[in-house]
């Protein structure tokens, strides 16, 4: 029994000291794309500081698009291309494998060649060097995707892991990889036993590299990213009421935005970076304005006796979508900012709210109420077509990856808030559990490089 | 033996100056000197008598002060048990079960008119927390516009909304949204 309790504490110190976020994958396996990331060959004295095709595994799993399979199936071990035996992973069912080397080139300097194969069609070549190709003989590399070489810094050899994901998701997928980005979130810890029980976070989208840019004894709200990455704006109760702030996530440095009496909240970035969104009750009710940030000038935008709340920019930075009360029940609507002209958008259900768009600007991601249940769901802009994407329990505050492939949001599950990520198919679905508190109002970065 | 012996000494020896002073009689300036002293004894006297009862009129006043102070404390204690009001599902408006707790506190602030408060509005976890602080400043707005037409003055009552931030009771039971609908008057 007592030795039970000393795994257990063990355990928890571990899980503490590493990553506050972890995932757990749900749904979404079985339609994945089978593909083998060999372990890439170390060729160099002692050790390479990171287990860098772990993350490149994790990064393509959690995708939802492929089904890394573990060491155990892989028939062989190729480090370069002219080793693979495309014909055995033919016949274990794996059609894309990604293989490389890494090479110790001066300290803490590492030189790394990868490539991405597609053994389907290397087998169909049968591993000839050479092809007749318009009456002549030329090099066969139609089966090699991707032929890179890199070198990279030790410490920061998950970033180079990352980026290796972001080149491989891209070459086999044609979308962008968002494996190199961040996202903020709130955590709030217990309110009885912490001076200061609301934080809030950034980490690497893995949940990895956690930094805490504040801890407040009152509540954080809304965080959202400068287009460049650099800064964050958030709503603060520090002094009693709601008050925008922007920080930088770098230097730390942060400014005081608005302090109008009422409700100063829910601040998003226009796409230029050069203004906020936010919503005002300075005027007696909530009402969406826009400021520049350089000059402080504010533009009202909505003017309504009903609640006009979380703005959300188009792509196109000349529209806004808001959430308003103004039918009954809140509904999303699409304003004009140089007509204010205001549209309806969403009519399906009880209830439709937190809407953003998405970064090709044909979708709408949303909180859905239906029969009292609160689900993520997305409606096409063009057919208005709407499908929820969640089974989960109270979802709220959606946030899109920036290549439109994965919807973070928080949602209730066995009575504690946590992070959970749905795909825009709706296909894959995971759960990040944190280690203490409630974790909410989560924000994908944009792509950071 | 020897201190009777020169306290007897004393005791003749004292009236026997005395009668000597008087057979040599008071000059006009000593009993000018001495009508003064008499006098400045007097004021000193009257002065001191009238402080002290200031002094016990201020006394009394401060407890009655105390008194009266003490009064409201408990009027704000019996208030502060009696501060929050709920609310029903997306909805600010104040249910008439509260209209007997709130023209209580109204009455108090009208008779306390240097009382400020502050007047939270909170809501359940479902739907999304910007939409929630809206829907927290509406209720706390409700009990706001309730106080001013109870004759309570704008300038004692300010209104801040959390929204579903700081819930009363963590969890998302039935009872738990419920405890967590209310608008909070705080002293």
């Amino acid at each position: 029994m007592k030795k039970i309790i000393i795994l257990v504490a063990t355990w928890c110190v571990m899980f503490s000291a590493t990553a506050q976020l972890n995932i757990v994958i749900t749904e979404g396996v079985d339609n994945a794309t089978p593909i083998a990331i060999v372990p890439f060959k170390w060729e160099g004295e002692g050790f390479f500081p990171g287990e860098l095709t772990e993350v490149i595994n994790n990064d393509l799993r959690r995708s939802g698009r492929f089904n890394p399979i573990s060491m155990a199936r892989m028939p062989q071990f190729p480090s370069d291309v002219s080793a693979v035996n495309h014909q055995a992973w033919v016949d274990k069912g794996i059609n894309t494998i990604v293989l490389g080397s890494i090479k110790e080139v001066s300290a803490n300097k590492y030189k790394i060649d990868y490539a991405v194969v597609d053994t389907l069609k290397g087998a169909q070549l049968a591993g000839d060097a050479q092809i007749l190709k318009d009456g002549q003989l030329v090099s066969a590399k139609a089966h090699i995707i991707v032929a890179r070489s890199l070198t990279i810094s030790g410490t920061q050899y998950r970033q180079f892991a990352h980026r290796i994901s972001d080149v491989v998701y891209e070459a086999l997928t044609g979308q962008k990889g968002a494996f190199l980005t961040r996202i903020a979130y709130v955590v709030v810890k217990d309110t009885k036993k912490n001076a200061l029980p609301y934080q809030l976070i950034i980490a690497d989208y893995d949940g990895e590299n956690e930094t805490r840019l504040l801890s407040s004894p009152e509540p954080l709200m809304s965080p959202s990213w400068s287009p460049d990455g650099n800064k964050l704006a958030y709503v603060s109760f520090e002094n009693g009421r709601s008050q925008i702030f922007i920080q930088d996530i770098y230097t730390m440095n942060r400014v005081k935005l608005t302090d109008f009496k009422g409700i100063n909240g829910a601040p998003r970035f226009s796409p230029d970076g050069k203004k906020i969104a936010m919503v005002l009750s300075k005027d007696g009710n909530p009402e969406i304005y826009v400021i520049d940030i350089a000059t402080r000038v504010l533009s009202r935008i909505t003017r309504h006796r009903a609640i006009d709340t979380e703005p959300s920019w188009a792509p196109n930075g000349k529209e806004l979508i808001f959430s308003s009360d103004r039918g009954g029940k809140p509904q999303i609507y699409r304003v004009n900012l140089d007509t204010k002209r205001v549209k309806r958008l969403t009519f399906e259900g009880d209830m439709n709210l937190g809407g953003t768009i998405s970064p090709d600007g044909s979708e709408l991601v949303l909180v859905n109420r239906t029969n009292g249940n609160y689900h993520i769901a997305r409606q096409n802009l063009t057919d208005g077509a709407m499908q929820v994407l969640t089974k989960t329990y109270l979802d709220e505050s959606p946030s899109i990856a920036p290549n439109g492939s994965m919807i973070i949001y928080s949602t209730l599950h066995e009575g504690t808030q946590v992070l959970s990520l749905v795909s825009l198919d709706g296909r894959f679905k995971a759960r990040l559990p944190a280690v203490e508190g409630q974790i909410k109002a989560p924000s994908w970065s944009p792509f950071l490089m | 033996m020897k201190t009777s012996t020169s306290l007897r000494a004393l005791f003749i020896a004292v009236p026997v100056m005395t009668m000597m002073a008087c057979s040599s009689g008071p000059s006009e300036e000593e009993l000018a000197a001495e009508r003064n002293r008499i006098a400045a004894e007097q004021a000193e006297a009257q002065r001191a008598a009238e402080q002290a009862n200031a002094q016990r009129v201020q006394a009394e006043a401060a407890q009655r002060l105390a008194q009266a102070e003490e009064m409201v404390q408990q009027e704000r204690a019996a208030l502060e048990a009696e501060q929050t009001v709920y609310f029903d599902f997306d909805r600010s408006s104040i249910k008439a079960d509260f209209y007997g707790v709130l023209d209580k506190h109204a009455a108090f602030l009208v008779k306390n008119p240097k009382q400020s408060v502050v007047i939270q509005g909170h809501t359940d976890s479902r739907g999304t927390p910007e939409y929630n602080i809206a829907l927290g400043e509406r209720r706390a707005q409700a009990v706001e516009t309730y106080l001013l037409n109870a004759g309570v003055s704008a300038a004692q009552i300010s209104v801040v909304s959390f929204g579903e931030e700081k819930p009363a009771v963590t969890g998302a039971s039935e009872y738990a949204m419920a405890q967590n609908r209310r608008a909070v008057v705080i002293y």
